[in-house]
């Protein structure tokens, strides 16, 4: 299923498409917080980035047509730099996995945990602030992006 | 079904943090690679996931539910910030007719 995963990252390299894939990307790691058991978080992660971010990403594009000019291309030099670099870091993530010794299965113990129920309470007793916080944030950037995207429109009309 | 759910759940912790690490590196190979300053929004979005994919998996492996209330908030933050660098995108755009990264390279110093 990792490898599964991988493959299907790297395809969404390629071009306008790779929206359309990573749709398929987060769909699977929907699956994967279903297969956690982590019920709350999949339905939020279905809703928000593939409902709300994707479509977002689909609109952009479709504003921006940027279907005529082809995606000027790096050098091949500071491509494949850029990789070696990025397998780098993996490589030493991995090499630092393997020092630890292999972990235990991960269990669930309490099988509502990511349950709606439990979240809230969570959610509302120990971290009201936070959400507080989080809703002014998502406050202030709406409001934020409302006034970037009419800036320039405004003194044209 | 009951077997197959604890099948599942046997899988261990630490194939699950390979799974993020090798995500996480892709999303930054994705960054360094395009230009295309969606796509770069792209990979930004698939690190983020990674990153809490980690997080779900730890908090279930510790059964303390802080974690995924943390992803959340992620989640919260990640459409935050992707209404505003749409935005931005799109306003570049305007003035500049592209959206190739390059263009901003005046922004240094």
């Amino acid at each position: 299923m990792s490898i599964f995963f991988a493959i299907l990252v790297i395809t969404a390299k390629n071009p306008v498409h790779s929206i359309l894939y990573l749709i398929l990307t987060f769909f699977t790691f929907t699956i994967h917080y279903i297969l956690l058991n982590a019920q709350f978080l999949a339905i939020v992660n279905f809703i928000v980035y593939m409902g709300a971010i994707l479509v977002l990403f689909l609109y952009t594009l479709m504003l921006i047509n940027l279907n005529k000019e082809a995606e000027p291309v790096k050098s091949n030099l500071v491509k494949i730099a850029a990789t070696i670099g990025g397998i780098c870091f993996l490589a030493t993530i991995m090499g630092s996995l393997r020092a630890l010794n292999p972990s235990n299965p991960v269990v669930l113990q309490d099988p509502n945990l990511g349950l709606v129920k439990n979240l809230g309470k969570v959610l509302f007793n120990e971290f009201l602030l936070p959400f507080e916080v989080s809703s002014i944030l998502l406050l202030s950037a709406m409001v934020g992006a409302v006034l970037l995207a009419t800036k320039e429109s405004k003194p044209a009309a | 079904m009951q077997n197959l759910t604890q099948t599942i759940q046997a899988i261990p912790l630490n194939h699950y943090i390979l799974l993020s690490a090798i995500i996480f590196s892709i999303g930054v190979i994705g960054v360094l690679v395009r230009r295309n300053a969606i796509v770069i929004f792209m990979s930004v979005e698939l690190m983020l996931n990674a990153v809490n994919l980690l997080l779900t998996a730890f908090s279930v492996y510790r059964g303390d539910a802080a974690g995924q209330v943390f992803v959340f908030f992620i989640m919260a933050l990640a459409a935050a910030e992707v209404a505003i660098g749409l935005a931005i995108i799109v306003m570049i755009y305007r003035n500049t007719n592209s959206i190739d990264i390059n263009v901003l390279n005046r922004l240094k110093w």
